[in-house]
Order: structure tokens, then sequence, then C-alpha cells
């Protein structure tokens, strides 16, 4: 090709790539390789930065406030994960039969994706409020006197992590509706032809082929749930939120109200080694329950 | 025999009420996705009957969905407590700006590595690929103090700059540009045209379906953006709308005007919603293709 060799080319790669590699090199690895080295020091943004080897490290290591908030995390994970795979899951094999007007549904169960966080935490907060809540009067209906929600640290993770369900089930069930249009017809006619039942069919052909999905949606979704912030950050009121911190919320706190940019990156470092360690155990795990065909 | 007439034959006795059970089924399912978008779409319609309601009708133990008398009364407090006008204009300029700049770079990245070929091609486009494992908490303190040093604090740059370089967007146009034919700009070359005239004649015109997905994502990730936003935007004058919405929530003491904070958000989700109506598969397509979450 004319324009594909030599000098010329040269250029033109430069051309078309200097944009992004420089904007990548300054807004992501710099920052990056900055955060690893900022670790090692204490700075307030206003004094010099004094070196201080691994101390925040340790600090962080004796932090009971950072586990509590790590616990959360994993609390909120520990439910929200299984919870919002399996309703995924569920409305997607409601989704996926050929009914007039389905597309409708899809629609629908897809508006809280494309909302904000910031909008449906406080949705949320309002339906989840003890005495005008739209819930607890639900509740009340049927003779359950519903708990205070967000005004007790015992009970406000939980509300945190049921609007968190609710955001994201239409994330994770555009994923299985895809996945479960990609198993082929014929292992159906040929198990129906066997005289297997609806729900034997589920068992031994949908969910076995549908593990590549459910794989990739697991992994997503524990990802995503690690960086919990704006949820835990908006929902709570004040006096319960010592049950609510999540990690995210720590860093935040760290980095830009107590002025601990050092303390605050090792934490952020921890949470991607968190992240990385348990997308690995995922990614070893996966051979012993991942089909990719029957 | 054939497999239809095999299935014939085993539905054939029973085939009448099956007929019926198909129509029970299907009602079955209608029943459950009513529940379903029910469940989806209450919370928004309380969200905006509340913010239909005077003040004085908030604070209602038995709630009424149906706002009664209905008044505007909250958007006007709403748009006098806070420079709202400004606030969307803000999240309109960033969130266009931002997928507009998103959608240019990327692609003239993509075309670098899709279509130009050139020594240590592979090696770079790795490391764009490692870059995408990096949690962006991890980032966020040393891009916020860069942010600082250039005095970038309260400005559109701030807001809109870090975010726009990302290697999924490369990755996401890479894979489109490279399922085109390489023989597509062999005769155009011939003719003296230059790598630019190809990208800009024939490779984007080719790929708009790639390219709207990622302008879609990218302006639902900047319009819905809180954490970034929320220590950039310092003044309210270049506050965008899920911060100016989180800073409505009273603070300890004060008590929280709800039907004001629901006003303001029908005026944050409203917009997205609308493009959401228009726009549904690249939504959909998008957030699957990136596993992001809103």
């Amino acid at each position: 090709m004319a324009g594909n060799h030599g000098i010329h080319k040269w250029k033109w790669v430069i051309f078309f790539l200097s944009p992004s590699l420089i904007g990548l090199l300054v807004f992501m690895v710099g920052p990056l390789l900055y955060s690893l080295r900022l670790t090692l020091y204490d700075w307030n943004l206003l004094s010099d930065p004094v070196y201080v080897g691994l101390d925040n490290f340790k600090d962080l290591y004796h932090d009971a406030e950072f586990w509590a908030s790590f616990k959360h995390t994993l609390t909120y994970i520990a439910i929200y994960t299984p919870s919002v795979l399996a309703l995924a899951l569920g409305v997607s094999l409601l989704l996926n039969r050929p009914l007039r007007g389905v597309a409708f549904f899809r629609a629908v169960s897809f508006v809280p994706v494309v909302s904000s966080w910031v909008v449906v935490s406080l949705m949320w907060k309002w339906i989840f409020n003890p005495r005008y809540g739209l819930l607890n009067y639900a509740l009340a209906q049927i003779g359950i006197t519903g708990p205070n929600w967000l005004f007790d640290p015992d009970t406000a993770l939980y509300a945190i992590i049921i609007a968190g369900i609710w955001k994201d089930i239409g994330f994770i069930t555009v994923m299985f509706l895809s996945g479960l249009q990609g198993i082929d017809e014929s292992y159906y006619e040929a198990a129906k032809i066997d005289g297997a039942q609806m729900l034997q069919r589920l068992r031994h052909i949908t969910l076995p082929l549908l593990t590549p999905t459910t794989f990739f949606a697991l992994i997503i979704s524990l990802i995503n749930s690690f960086q919990v912030f704006e949820q835990a950050w908006l929902m709570p009121e004040d006096y319960a939120r010592t049950g609510t911190s999540v990690v995210v919320e720590q860093i935040v706190n760290y980095a830009f109200r107590y002025n601990r940019m050092g303390y605050a990156a090792a934490m952020s470092w921890v949470l991607f080694a968190a992240i990385f360690a348990i997308t690995i155990v995922q990614i070893r795990l996966q051979k012993r329950w991942v089909h990719y065909d029957l | 025999m054939t497999e239809s007439q095999l299935s014939h034959a085993a539905a054939a006795p029973t085939a009448a009420p099956l007929h019926l059970n198909k129509w029970i089924v299907d009602l079955l399912y209608y029943a459950a996705l009513i529940l379903l978008s029910l469940v989806m779409l209450i919370p928004f319609a309380w969200m905006l009957s509340t913010s239909l309601k005077p003040t004085e009708y908030i604070l209602s133990v038995t709630p009424q969905f149906i706002p009664n008398p209905a008044t505007l009364d909250s958007y006007r407090t709403l748009f006098d407590l806070m420079p709202m006008g400004r606030m969307l204009g803000n999240s309109l300029f960033v969130a266009l700006a931002g997928a507009g700049g998103q959608v240019l770079v990327s692609a003239m990245a993509a075309y670098a590595f899709a279509r130009i070929e050139w020594r240590g091609r592979e090696i770079v486009f790795l490391l764009y690929l490692g870059t995408m494992m990096v949690p962006s908490q991890v980032t966020l303190i040393p891009l916020f103090i860069l942010i600082r040093q250039l005095g970038w604090v309260n400005s559109y740059q701030g807001l809109i700059l870090p975010g726009l370089f990302s290697a999924f967007g490369t990755f996401l146009l890479r894979q489109a540009f490279l399922s085109l034919p390489r023989d597509l700009e062999e005769a155009a070359f011939i003719d003296g045209a230059t790598h630019f005239t190809i990208f800009w004649r024939i490779i984007l015109p080719l790929t708009r379906p790639a390219l709207a997905t990622l302008a879609v994502l990218s302006f639902m990730q900047y319009w819905n953006a809180y954490l970034w936003p929320l220590f950039v935007a310092r003044q309210e004058i270049f506050m965008t709308l899920p911060v100016g919405l989180a800073k409505l929530q009273g603070g300890p003491r004060a008590l929280t005007q709800w039907n004001v904070v629901m006003a303001g958000a029908v005026v944050t989700v409203l917009p997205i919603l609308i493009a959401y109506l228009f726009a549904q598969k690249w939504f959909v397509r998008s957030v699957t293709l990136s596993g992001i979450k809103g």
C-alpha cells in the first residue's frame, strides 16, 4: 500500500496515536505510578511530603475502621452478587419468551441501569424512610412493622444492598439475554423429542450452556461491587454511617477530608489487590463449572 | 422419519390440552412481567409524585400516588435554591464534549492499531489493555493532585479531560475497524488518498454503529458521574446535575425537603431517559459491551 511504508507511515502512526497515547500517559499511567510512590509518603498537600516507607501499610493493617469498611464491602458483595445473578437469570428467562409486547418489558427493566446512582440513591432513601416511605407503608399493609432502615446501623447496609440489586438487575439481565440467544435451538428440539420437561430442559441444557455468560457476569459484578460507593455515601442517615462505610468511602475520606494522601493511596492499592486476587481466583475456578459445550 | 414428523407424532395425542397449557403459561409470564415492571417503575412514579406535592403533604403517613393538589412549587424552590439551568447546561456540555472527544481520540488510536502496520504495535496495544484493569479509585488521588497543580479545579477541562482517554474505547473501535476487509482502502490509496482521507471518508462512515455505541456509553458515564465532579467542581457554576442534586440533601440537623430533592432527581434523570427512549438499542449494547455500571 502506497501510504503504508517508510517515513510516511510513521508520520501517520504518530498523528493517529499520539492524542490517545499522550492522554493515557498523562491521565492514567503517570497517576498510576505516582499513586504507587505516594503510598510510601505522608503528605497533607500543604507541607512537604515525608518519606515513611511501608508505615502506611503497617498503619492500615492495624486500622480497625478500614477493616470494618472492608467487611461492609464484603457483606455487600456476599449478598448482592448471588441475589443479582439469580434474579437477573429469572428475569432474562421471562424476557426471552417470544411474547407480544416483550420489547416493552425489556426496555422497562433497563431504565434503572441508565439512571445515575445519585438519583437512585436519593429515590430509595425516600422510599426507605421509616415513617413516610413507601416501603414500610406497603409492609404495614401485610401486617409487618418495617425496620428503621437507613436510620439504624444494623439495617442500613441491607437497605443499600436492596437498592443496589434493584439498580443492577437490568444490567446483568441483558448479559443473560444475549447468552440465552446464543444457545443453539437444536439442543431444545432434541430434548423435546426425548420428552424432557421445561424444568429438565432448564437444568440440563439452559443452565450449563449459560455458564460462560454467568462466569462473565460474576466477574463483572464482583469487580463493580468492590468499588461500591455512591449508594453507601448518599443513602444512610448520619448516625447509621458506622454500619455502612465501604472501602471507597474510606479512601475518599482520608484523601479529601483528613488530607492524608499517602494513606488513602495505600488503601486504594489494597482495594486493587483485592479485586485482582478475586478475579484470578475466579478465573482459576472457572474450569470446574464453566461449560463451553454440552 | 424427519425431525418435525417425530415431534408432531409425540405431541399429537395431547394436542388440545397442550394448546391450552401454552395459553396459561403465557398468562403466567405476563403476570410476572407486569409485576417486574411495577417493581422497576413504582420508585420512579413515587419520585415524580413526590416532586409534585406541596410541602405540607409530603409528610403524610398514608402515601398518596396521585398528588392532589399537584403543584410545581418544589420545582420553583429548586430553581431558586440552585442555578439549575446552569447545572443542566454544564451536564450537557460536559457529557457532549466528553463523548465527542472520547469517540474521536479512540477512533484515531484504533485506526493506528487496526489499519496501519508498524513495529511494536502489539506491545503498545497490550499495554493499552493493561490499563483497563486498573480501578479508577487508584488513580483518583494523584489525578486530583495533578488537576490541582494545573489549576483546573473548577474548570471544564478538569471535568472532561481526565475521563477522555479510555483504552476501552480504543479497544472497542479497533474490533470494529478490524472487521472491515483489508483491500477496502487499496483503490483509494492508488488514487493518492492519505490515511486521513481513508479514516475520515471510509472507515468512520462504515463503522457508525460502533461509534454510536461508544458515544452513548461515554455520554452516559459523563452524565451520571458523581465522584470525580464532586471534587473538581467545588463552585456551583461548574457543578453537574448529580453533584448539585446530592447537595440538596439536608445536613445532620436540617430537614430534607423531599419534594424539592425529588424534583431535582426528576430534572437529573429526565434527559437521559429521553435519550434512552430514542436510542435504546445503543444504550443496551454499550452497557453490555462495557460491563460498566452507569
